[in-house]
C-alpha cells in the first residue's frame, strides 16, 4: 500500500446521488438519497472495503467511483484526473483501467455467449489483436483464475456458481486494469467456494499490483481481505479506518452495533446481547443531523440538529461523531476466544493434505 | 477428546441425552425425487427435545431445506419420502392422512421460511393472515382472532402493533416481516418451529433483533426448534445441537460446543476453515477444493469423497458407519480422528 501521503488513485469528492424525485402531474415524489455528499480516497495498491446494510450506499458509491453512472453532484478523480471533464477517449481508456465483478454470477454473465467471447469481448473493444493471439490471451486468463483453456467453449449455465465468478474476474482482468471493484463478489457464494474465491482475489491483486475496492456486507470476508474500511449509513461515510482498528475498537456507535450484531462462530463466545432497535430509516426521508440519531444509543441533541462531519482522528482513522471521544470503547467487545486446539491441529492437517493433493510435484 | 468407539448399529447421528422425550424423533429419512440417480437426502436421523434448538447446517444442495419440507409434508407428489418422524411421542408426520397433517401444520408444527415477502400472502393484511391461523385451527370467532394476533405482534415487538395489524406486507420493512411471519408462526403456541434459513435475507442488525426475539419467545414458551441454516456463526449463536449435512447425508452431529471445539469429520473441519473469522487475520483461508458432485456422478461410499484430502479408495465404495466421539457426537467418516491418518492404515 502506499503511504498516506502519496496520491490517491481514485477520489469521490463531495460525491452524491439522488435516484428519482421527478416531479409528476400533481405531486412531486422525494427523491432518494442514495449517496449523499461522500468524499473518499483509495490509496494505490491497497484493498478498500466500503462496508454497510442494505440501502446505505455501498453499491452506488462503488459504481458511482467507476463512472458507471453519472453523479448528481460531486466529482471523481481518477489519477488526479477529474472523470466528468474526460474527453470520450479519455473515458474509453478509464474503462480499461477499473474493471467490475459483480455479485451474483448467474445474472451477470450472458447465457447466450460462450466463455471465450465472454472474457475476449473487452480486449476486442479494447484493442486490435488478430484472432490467434486473442485466443491465446482469453487461454491465458483462463488459466489465471484456475480455469482451463477448453472451458472457452462452453457456455456459462455449464458452469458451477464458484467457477462462474471465476469467469467474470477473468472478463474484469481482461483490460489489465489497475483498480478491481467487487461489487458483493462472494456473497452470492457458499463459504467453501466463497474461500476459494477470496484467496483468488488476493493472489491476483498480489501478483498484478492491483488496487482493490470491495463492496460487501459479510464482515468477516471484509475482515480477512481489506486493509481499511469505511463503514457507510444511509448515503454517508460515518466512519473509516485500518481493519483492526475498525474491528477491535470501533469509534462510532453505528460501528459498534454493527460490529456486535455478526454473529461469532464459536459457541463460547455466546454473550447476551442489546440489538441495535428499529430499522434503517428510509433514504427517501432520511433523518435531520445524524443519520444514525434516530437509533443511536447515546444521541443527544445536538445529533437531531447537526450533521457531524467525517473527522480524521488519531490512527489514520475518521469518524462522523459529535460524541466519539466520550462513547469510545461503549462497543469494544472482547476478542473471540480462540478456535480449539483439535481444531487447530485438524485443520492444518487438512490444509496440508489437500495442498498436497492439488500439487503432488 | 475420545477414543474412536465400534460402529454404532444404525447409521443415524446420535445426540446428547435428551432430557425428556423429544418433540420431535426422526430416524432413516430419505427422499427419492422420481427418475433421479441419488436420494437427495439419504438415511437422516436427528430428534429435539423441548426448548431446544437442532440446527441443520449445510452448504447449498447439501437436504437441509428438503428435510425441513419433507418434515412438513409440503414437497412436491414427485418427492418419494421414506423413515419415520415421530412427533411428540405418538403420530409420525411422514406417514399422516393429509387432512390430519393439514390440521396439525401451522397448529402444533410451524415453519418460518426465509424470505417473508413469498411467504406472506400480498393480498391479505398482516392481521388477518395471523387470524385466519388461529380461526382455521382453534375455531376462534374473528373477534377472538383479531385479538390474538394483535397480542401476537405485540408479543413480536413490532411497533404501533394495532396499526400494522391493517397493513399489507409490502407495507412493512423486511425485518418488520419477518417479525409478522414469526408471530403467524407461534399463534397457535406450536411444539415445534421449523425455522428454514430465517435471517438469511436480512441485514445483520436486524439478523441480531430476530435471533433475540427468537431466543426470547423459544425460553417463554418451551418451543423446540429445529433451525435451517448455511452459517456457522448463527449455529454458534443459538444452537443446542448440530447436524452437519453434506449432500444430503448428516455427516457429523453432536452438541454445539463439541462440533465446535472437537470436529471429526473433514467436511466439518474444512467447512469452519473456510469461514474467515472476526480476528486478526492469520493467513490465507482453507479451501475445500471443487464442487459438490452431480446426483449422477455421486459416489456409492461416502459422498464427501470426491473432495476429502483423506479419501481412499475405501471412502469411494463403502459408505462409512457413523461412529461415536463423545457423549452425543457422532461423525461418519473412516478416517476421523483425521491424527490418526497414514498411521493406522
Amino acid at each position: 500500500m502506499s503511504p498516506v501521503g502519496e496520491p490517491p488513485i481514485l477520489e469521490a469528492v463531495a460525491l452524491s446521488k439522488h435516484f428519482g424525485g421527478r416531479r409528476r402531474l400533481f405531486a412531486a415524489s422525494a427523491p432518494v438519497r442514495a449517496v449523499d455528499g461522500v468524499s473518499l480516497r483509495v490509496r494505490r495498491g491497497e484493498t478498500l472495503a466500503l462496508v454497510g446494510e442494505s440501502g446505505s450506499g455501498k453499491s452506488t458509491l462503488g459504481r458511482l467511483m467507476l463512472d458507471l453512472m453519472p453523479p448528481t453532484a460531486g466529482d471523481v478523480l481518477y489519477e488526479g484526473r477529474n472523470v466528468g471533464a474526460l474527453p470520450a477517449a479519455g473515458r474509453r481508456a478509464l474503462r480499461r483501467d477499473l474493471g467490475i465483478v459483480f455479485q451474483d454470477p448467474f445474472a451477470s454473465l450472458n447465457p447466450r455467449m460462450s466463455v471465450a467471447d465472454i472474457v475476449g469481448e473487452p480486449i476486442w473493444l479494447h484493442e486490435a489483436l488478430s484472432r490467434a493471439d486473442r485466443r491465446a490471451r482469453v487461454a491465458a486468463l483462463l488459466r489465471r483464475v484456475g480455469l482451463r483453456p477448453e472451458h472457452g467453449d462452453r457456455y456459462p449455465h455449464e458452469f458451477s456458481g464458484g467457477q462462474r465468478q471465476r469467469i467474470g474476474i477473468a472478463r474484469a482482468l481482461a483490460s489489465a486494469p489497475k483498480l478491481l471493484l467487487g461489487d458483493e463478489p462472494v456473497s452470492a457464494l457458499d463459504v467453501s467456494v466463497q474461500a476459494q474465491i477470496v484467496n483468488l482475489l488476493e493472489d491476483l491483486k498480489a501478483e498484478l499490483g492491483l488496487t482493490l475496492v470491495v463492496v460487501a456486507h459479510g464482515l468477516g470476508v471484509i475482515r480477512h481481505m481489506s486493509d481499511r474500511v469505511a463503514v457507510m449509513y444511509l448515503g454517508r461515510i460515518v466512519e473509516l479506518a485500518p481493519v483492526d482498528a475498525l474491528f477491535e475498537t470501533p469509534l462510532h456507535p453505528y460501528s459498534q452495533a454493527l460490529l456486535a450484531s455478526v454473529p461469532v462462530p464459536n459457541p463460547r463466545a455466546r454473550r447476551p446481547r442489546a440489538p441495535l432497535e428499529g430499522d434503517m430509516p428510509s433514504p427517501t426521508r432520511p433523518p435531520p443531523g445524524c443519520h444514525f440519531h434516530t437509533r443511536c444509543p447515546h444521541a443527544r441533541p445536538l445529533c437531531r440538529e447537526l450533521s457531524p462531519p467525517l473527522d480524521a482522528v488519531p490512527g489514520d482513522r475518521a469518524v462522523a461523531c459529535h460524541f466519539w471521544a466520550e462513547i469510545a470503547g461503549a462497543g469494544a467487545g472482547a476478542p473471540a476466544p480462540a478456535p480449539s486446539a483439535a481444531f487447530t491441529r485438524r485443520l492444518t492437517l487438512f490444509e496440508a493434505k489437500a495442498a498436497a493433493a492439488a500439487d503432488p510435484a | 477428546m475420545a477414543e474412536p468407539a465400534p460402529p454404532m448399529p444404525a447409521p443415524t447421528i446420535s445426540q446428547a441425552p435428551l432430557p425428556q422425550a423429544p418433540v420431535l424423533n426422526v430416524e432413516g429419512l430419505t427422499v427419492r425425487f422420481a427418475g433421479a440417480p441419488a436420494a437427495v437426502v439419504e438415511d437422516v436421523g436427528f430428534s429435539v427435545a423441548r426448548g431446544r434448538t437442532l440446527a441443520i447446517v449445510g452448504e447449498s444442495g447439501c437436504g437441509k431445506s428438503v428435510t425441513s419440507l419433507a418434515l412438513m409434508g409440503l414437497l412436491p407428489p414427485a418427492a418419494r419420502v421414506a423413515g419415520r418422524a415421530v412427533f411428540a411421542g405418538g403420530v409420525d408426520l411422514l406417514d399422516m392422512p393429509p387432512r390430519a397433517r393439514a390440521d396439525l401444520r401451522g397448529d402444533r408444527v410451524a415453519m418460518i421460511f426465509q424470505e417473508p415477502m413469498t411467504s406472506l400472502n400480498p393480498a391479505f393484511t398482516i392481521g388477518d393472515q395471523i387470524a385466519e391461523s388461529v380461526v382455521r385451527h382453534r375455531g376462534a370467532t374473528a373477534r377472538d382472532a383479531r385479538a390474538r394476533a394483535l397480542a401476537m405482534l405485540d408479543l413480536v415487538r413490532i411497533p404501533a402493533a394495532a396499526e400494522r395489524l391493517d397493513a399489507y406486507p409490502h407495507e412493512m420493512s423486511g425485518g418488520m416481516r419477518q417479525r409478522a411471519m414469526i408471530a403467524m408462526a407461534l399463534a397457535n403456541d406450536p411444539a415445534l418451529v421449523i425455522a428454514d434459513e430465517p435471517t438469511t435475507a436480512l441485514d445483520v442488525t436486524i439478523q441480531a433483533q430476530i435471533l433475540a426475539l427468537l431466543a426470547g419467545l423459544q425460553r417463554d414458551t418451551g418451543t423446540a426448534v429445529i433451525l435451517i441454516t448455511h452459517d456457522l456463526g448463527v449455529v454458534a449463536e443459538v444452537a443446542d445441537d448440530v447436524v452437519v449435512m453434506y449432500a444430503g447425508r448428516a455427516v457429523e452431529g453432536g452438541p454445539v460446543s463439541a462440533l465446535f471445539d472437537d470436529p471429526q469429520h473433514p467436511y466439518t473441519i474444512g467447512l469452519m476453515g473456510a469461514m474467515p473469522a472476526l480476528g486478526r487475520r492469520t493467513g490465507r483461508l482453507a479451501t475445500i477444493p471443487g464442487a459438490v458432485p452431480l446426483p449422477a456422478d455421486m459416489p456409492p461410499g461416502c459422498r464427501f469423497a470426491t473432495r476429502c484430502p483423506f479419501a481412499d479408495a475405501r471412502c469411494a465404495a463403502e459408505r462409512p458407519p457413523v461412529r461415536a466421539f463423545g457423549a452425543g457426537h457422532g461423525a461418519a467418516c473412516w478416517h476421523a480422528p483425521i491424527e490418526g491418518f497414514g498411521v493406522a492404515a
